[in-house]
C-alpha cells in the first residue's frame, strides 16, 4: 500500500479568477499535492490564501485555469465519470454549511445528497440513519424543521447531508468555526469516526491548530497560493520555527517547547500534543537528574 | 451563473453629467421624455435627436456599452416599426402595393418616427440616469424631490430608506446564491437537465435557504438599526448633502428652453419651413 495511488492529487494546477479583466486574482499558483488514501491532511493558511479554492477544485465545483485534480489517478475534468459520480465520491462541506438546509425535517434534508445520486428508498434510510449517528443527532432530531434547530446541530445536520452520500475523499472547510470546545469534539470526534469506518481520506481546513495536531496525520500549510509547507506533523512540527515565520499559528504546547530550546532546556519541537509533551518534560528531568 | 448580473449599470466617470445633481437629472429626463414623445414634425424630431447627441456625447460613455443596453431592445423596436409600417392607413395611394400589402407613405414616417423615439428614450435615459447616477444618489435624490409629499402623511423617508437598503443588499444576495447553489451543487443537485418542471423544482433547494437568510438578515439589520436610535426620517441628517451647482440650473434652464422650442417646432410644418427657406433666399 506504500506506493500506492494517491486518493487526490493536484499537479501544477492554478486558479485564476476574473480572467482577462484588470481585477485579475491568481488564488493558487502551480499547486503540487498528493494526498494518500484515508490520510488525514489538515491545511491551514491564513485568509485569503487559497484554502477554500482549494477545496472546490476537490469536486469539480471550479475548474483549475491550468494544471489537473486527480481523483484516484483519474483526471475528473476527462468526462470519463459524470460531476454527480464525481461529486458523490467526493464530499464537500462548505464553511458554515447551516445555510443548505432547506428541507421540511432534518431527516429529509439530509436523504437530499443520496436521492441525488438515484438510490433506492431503503438504501436511502439506511445512509441517513448512518450519517445522523456519525453526527450526534437523536431520533427526535431527525424529524424536527432543519430550522428549529440551535447552531450547533444545525451544523451537525449539514454535514449529515454530505456524508450521507458516503464520500471516499471528505473535503471540509472549517467544520467547527464558531462553535464551543464540546461541539468542536463532536463534530471533529464524529468525522474521524466516519474516516476509520469506511477507510475515507479527509481534508480538514482548519485555523485550530489544537484542532490540527489532535484529527490529522499531515499538513499542507498555503501563503498566497503557494505551497509553503508540507509533509506528516512531526516534520513540520519539527520546523516549528519556521512556521513562525510564515506567520502561521503552532499549537500552544509546541509555543512552550520553541520557548525551551531558545532557552536551551530541550532541544526538539515536534512536540504537539499534551501526551508527548509529558514524556519530553519527564525525559528532561530525569536527564537533570541524572546530571 | 450569475456573475454577469449587476443592477443598475452605473459606470463611473468624470463626466458633466456624472458630476449634475441626481435631482437635476431626473427633472430633466422628466423634460427630455416629453421632447421625445412630442416632437412629431421634422424640425422638431431633428431638435430631439440633436439634444441626444448632445447628451450621450457628453456622458463619455464608451458606445459599445451603450451598444449592449440598445440591444435587448432590437426585437422591440423592429416589431413597433413593423407594425407601424404596415397598419397605417394612409390618404392617397399605397407607396407600395403586393397582394394584401400595403404600404403608405404615412405608415413609413411613422415607423421611422416610432424607431427614432425608442432609440432616444433608451438611449436618453441610460446615460441620463443610469449610466452616471449612482444607484444611492439616486434614492437620495427621489426622497429630495418627493419630500413636499411628506406634508401629506406620505413615508417618503421610509420609501427611500427600503429603496437604499435593497440596493445595498443586492450583491451581498447574489454572493449568497452562489454559495448556496455550489453547496446544494455538492450534494449532487442539478440545476441543468430534465425538462422545465424539473428545473423549477431543482430550485426549490436554493430558494428557502436564500429566503431564510433574507428574513434574518433584516431582522439583524433592524436590530442594529435601532440599537444605533434609527427612528425615521425626523432631523437626520445626510453624510453625503445632494448640492446643485449653478451650472446645474443652468443645464436644466436650457433643457426647459429646448422642451418648450420643440412643442412650438411642433406647429410649424414641413411645408412652412420650405416656403420659409424660399422666401429667405429669393
Ligand atoms: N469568486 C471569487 N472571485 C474573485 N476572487 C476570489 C473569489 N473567491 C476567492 N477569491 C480570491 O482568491 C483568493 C483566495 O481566496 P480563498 O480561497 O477564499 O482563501 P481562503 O479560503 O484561504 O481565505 C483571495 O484573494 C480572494 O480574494
Ligand atoms: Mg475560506
Amino acid at each position: 500500500m506504500s506506493q500506492s495511488i494517491p486518493a487526490l492529487e493536484f499537479s501544477k494546477v492554478s486558479v485564476v479568477y476574473g480572467d482577462k479583466t484588470s481585477f485579475e486574482v491568481r488564488a493558487l499558483d502551480g499547486i503540487n499535492v498528493k494526498f494518500p488514501e484515508s490520510s488525514v491532511t489538515g491545511i491551514i493558511g491564513h485568509t485569503g490564501s487559497g484554502k477554500s479554492t482549494l477545496a472546490m477544485l476537490t469536486n469539480g465545483l471550479l475548474k483549475p485555469t491550468e494544471g489537473q485534480v486527480l481523483l484516484f489517478g483519474e483526471d475528473i475534468w476527462s468526462k470519463k465519470h459524470s460531476m454527480k459520480e464525481i461529486r458523490s465520491r467526493v464530499g464537500l462541506v462548505f464553511q458554515y454549511p447551516e445555510y443548505q438546509l432547506f428541507d421540511e425535517t432534518v431527516e429529509a434534508d439530509i436523504a437530499f445528497g443520496p436521492k441525488n445520486i438515484g438510490l433506492d428508498p431503503e438504501e436511502i434510510n439506511k445512509r441517513v440513519m448512518t450519517a445522523a449517528d456519525f453526527c450526534g443527532l437523536s431520533e427526535k432530531e431527525l424529524k424536527r424543521s432543519p430550522f428549529e434547530l440551535s447552531g450547533g446541530q444545525k451544523r451537525r445536520a449539514a454535514i449529515a447531508g454530505v456524508l450521507a452520500m458516503q464520500p471516499k475523499v471528505l473535503v471540509l472547510d472549517e467544520p467547527a468555526a464558531g462553535l464551543d470546545p464540546k461541539g468542536r469534539e463532536e463534530i471533529l470526534g464524529g468525522l474521524d469516526e466516519y474516516r476509520r469506518a469506511y477507510g475515507a481520506t479527509l481534508l480538514l481546513i482548519s485555523h485550530s491548530m489544537e484542532d490540527i495536531a489532535k484529527y490529522t496525520d499531515r499538513i499542507l500549510a498555503l501563503k498566497n497560493g503557494k505551497v509553503c509547507l508540507q509533509g506528516t506533523l512531526d516534520e513540520v512540527f519539527a520546523k516549528a520555527e519556521l512556521m513562525f515565520d510564515a506567520k502561521l499559528d503552532v499549537p500552544q504546547i509546541t509555543k512552550l517547547f520553541i520557548e525551551l530550546k531558545k532557552r536551551s532546556i530541550c532541544a526538539s519541537t515536534d512536540v504537539y500534543t499534551v501526551e508527548r509533551a509529558k514524556q519530553m518534560v519527564e525525559t528532561v528531568i530525569r536527564e537533570a537528574k541524572n546530571a | 451563473m450569475l456573475k454577469d448580473i449587476t443592477f443598475g449599470q452605473y459606470y463611473p466617470g468624470d463626466s458633466i453629467l456624472h458630476r449634475a445633481d441626481a435631482r437635476i437629472k431626473i427633472i430633466i429626463l422628466i423634460e427630455y421624455m416629453i421632447i421625445a414623445l412630442a416632437a412629431r414634425s421634422l424640425l422638431a424630431v431633428a431638435v430631439s435627436v440633436a439634444f441626444t447627441v448632445f447628451l450621450v456625447v457628453a456622458s463619455k460613455i464608451k458606445p459599445g456599452l451603450l451598444l449592449k443596453s440598445v440591444k435587448p431592445l432590437i426585437f422591440v423596436l423592429i416589431f413597433t416599426a413593423a407594425i407601424n409600417l404596415f397598419f397605417t392607413a394612409g390618404e392617397g395611394d399605397p407607396v407600395v402595393h403586393w397582394n394584401f400589402i400595403n404600404i403608405y407613405r404615412e405608415g413609413i414616417v411613422n415607423a421611422l418616427l416610432m424607431a427614432v423615439r425608442l432609440l432616444s428614450l433608451v438611449l436618453g435615459s441610460s446615460v441620463l440616469l443610469s449610466f452616471t447616477t449612482t444607484p444611492l444618489d439616486l434614492t437620495d435624490a427621489i426622497e429630495s424631490l418627493l419630500s413636499p409629499l411628506k406634508k401629506l402623511k406620505v413615508p417618503v423617508h421610509e420609501f427611500a430608506m427600503m429603496m437604499s437598503i435593497a440596493l445595498k443588499f443586492i450583491p451581498t444576495l447574489i454572493e449568497e446564491t452562489n454559495k448556496i447553489i455550489s453547496a446544494q451543487k455538492a450534494r449532487c443537485a442539478d440545476f441543468d437537465s430534465g425538462n422545465i418542471f424539473r428545473r423549477v423544482k431543482a430550485l426549490i433547494p436554493v430558494l428557502i435557504p436564500l429566503f431564510v437568510s433574507a428574513v434574518k438578515r433584516a431582522e439583524e439589520l433592524a436590530d442594529a438599526m435601532e440599537c444605533r436610535c434609527y427612528h425615521g426620517g425626523e432631523g437626520r441628517t445626510r453624510l453625503k448633502e445632494l448640492k446643485s451647482r449653478p451650472g446645474d440650473y443652468v443645464f436644466l434652464l436650457c433643457a426647459t428652453a429646448i422642451t418648450a422650442g420643440v412643442i412650438l417646432l411642433n406647429s410649424i410644418t414641413t411645408q412652412e419651413v420650405f416656403d420659409f427657406c424660399k422666401t429667405l433666399f429669393s
